[in-house]
């Protein structure tokens, strides 16, 4: 139930910061999406949506963080000379 | 999809793999809390790829599995009222009351909606001024900020046929009520990445702290949970105890202030019964004062619903705490399947007697399963 899904803003509309609402796409399904909960989003930013409302904005930064983090690994497995598994 | 597929990346996911081979030296038992993050464990099947030392055991955080049988019945008993439009979520449609389902009630003529978002379910009150709307609000910390907006809207809207049937609860107490059990097996948590982006992770430094398990923030793709063991496994070996957050792309440590500024707002903590646990205390949320005017429970007389034994073979309250796995139930794809289910862990694609029957189909009474 607490299945959030990431998609992308396309639009934005509403002054009411309580009513604020978005199109989001998911892979190109768009849903209207309250903005509620974060004010300060745009258009392009991508969010992670629960059951109509946008909880939390996408680091973009962080999001890369474990590929990062897996190159670090190899390199220390490789240093090491041991093989792993 | 952006954001999904890089995390699915299968190369990838072998190499985390291997560094979780290269880490561990000993047993080890996790826990993941949350009912998704269970789901996608067993769709690819990652707990058969752990080195045999890891055992993950699957945790309550699937909110259909633990909304008490109760509260299904007052939900079937409000549904079936003739001026009641029943709002709910898709996957409580078919969670077992004691004599049947909301499902079972649609069928026999009564009003039940299935929406996408509690503010579906305001809509629905506004459609329909001569009937009385009622939403049930379950679900975790995910769920209520949403569920809070619905009743405070409502409220500023002098909505007087809209109200809410409540269950909802919070993970942070049934941590503690697992680690406090003499039984406790658990040595380290992925907590819910979702459930986290509401709050943050603040709440569970002092249970690390208190019972000395590391709790890692963990997302719901493949490479977030194998990241996820990766780091639990590596505190574990160097003997530490720490709050980390794997899912820092979505989760920060203070969590979203809006939403927990009108959960606040509207909800208040209470005591909460948990199915096939029991009363946690302080483990849920229940409306305040303020917004008692749209509690279900209020305004209609609901004295015919009591107290309800549960199905005596019946093994959930345990699966849901780590004690047991679904294959060691009698019941388990014999008396009870996703179509006939017992329990409401077999009902929901969460709940881990459904996911284990969907994507392991471990024969009745089988060991093997890990
Ligand atoms: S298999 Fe069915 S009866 Fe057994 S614990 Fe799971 S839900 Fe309950």
């Amino acid at each position: 139930m607490c299945l959030a899904v990431p998609g992308k803003i396309v639009s934005m509309s509403g002054d009411d910061p309580w009513a604020r609402t978005a199109k989001v796409s998911f892979g190109g399904a768009i849903k209207d999406v309250s903005l509620a909960f974060l004010p300060d989003v745009n258009v392009d930013d991508y969010v992670i949506v629960h059951a109509g409302f946008a909880l939390s904005q996408i680091d973009e930064k962080e999001a890369l963080l474990i590929f990062e983090d897996l190159s670090k690994l190899a390199a220390g497995l490789d240093g090491d000379g041991e093989s792993p598994a | 999809m952006k954001f999904i597929d890089e995390y699915r990346d299968p190369v990838a996911a072998q190499r985390w793999l291997a560094a979780i081979h290269g880490l561990v030296t000993r047993p080890w038992t996790l826990m993941e809390v949350c009912g998704g993050q269970t789901h996608a464990i067993l769709k690819y099947g990652i707990d058969e790829l752990l080195p045999r030392e890891v055992t993950l055991l699957h945790g309550p955080g699937c909110p259909v599995c633990v909304t008490p049988l109760e509260k299904i019945d007052r939900a079937l008993a409000l549904a079936s009222r003739p001026n009641v439009i029943f709002c709910s979520f898709g996957d409580m449609l078919r969670v077992p009351g004691t004599d049947r389902d909301l499902l079972a009630v649609k069928a026999a003529g009564g009003d039940v909606r299935i929406v996408y978002s509690p503010l579906d379910a305001l809509k629905v009150a506004l459609e329909n001024p001569d009937k009385q709307v009622v939403f049930f609000a379950v679900g975790f910390e995910t769920t209520a900020p949403g569920n809070a907006m619905a009743v405070y809207q409502a409220r500023r809207a002098g909505l007087e046929n809209f109200s809410v049937l409540v269950s909802h609860v919070l993970v942070p107490p049934a941590l503690e009520a697992i680690l406090g059990s003499p039984s406790c097996r658990v040595q380290g948590f992925l907590a819910a990445g979702h459930v986290c982006a509401v709050m943050g992770y603040t709440e569970y430094l002092p249970i690390a702290a208190r019972y000395k398990v590391p709790i890692v923030v963990t997302g719901f793709e493949p490479l977030d949970l194998l990241q996820g063991i990766y780091l639990s496994v590596k505190q574990l070996e160097e003997g530490r105890a720490e709050v980390e957050n794997q899912y820092s792309r979505v989760v920060t440590k203070q969590g979203n202030r809006q939403a927990q500024s009108i959960v606040t707002e509207v909800f208040g903590i209470v005591d909460r019964a948990w199915r096939g646990i029991g009363v946690i205390p302080g483990s849920g949320l229940g409306l305040r004062d303020a917004y008692a005017g749209f509690d279900a429970e209020r305004r209609f007389d609901l004295s015919e619903v009591g107290p309800r034994p549960e199905p005596a073979e019946c093994i959930a309250g345990l699966v849901l705490q780590g004690l047991k796995k679904p294959h060691e139930c009698d019941a388990f794809g014999r008396r009870c399947t996703p179509e006939h289910p017992l329990g409401a862990t077999m009902v929901s694609s969460e709940g881990a007697c459904a996911a284990y029957y969907r994507h392991r189909r471990v024969a009745a009474g089988q060991e093997g399963a890990r």
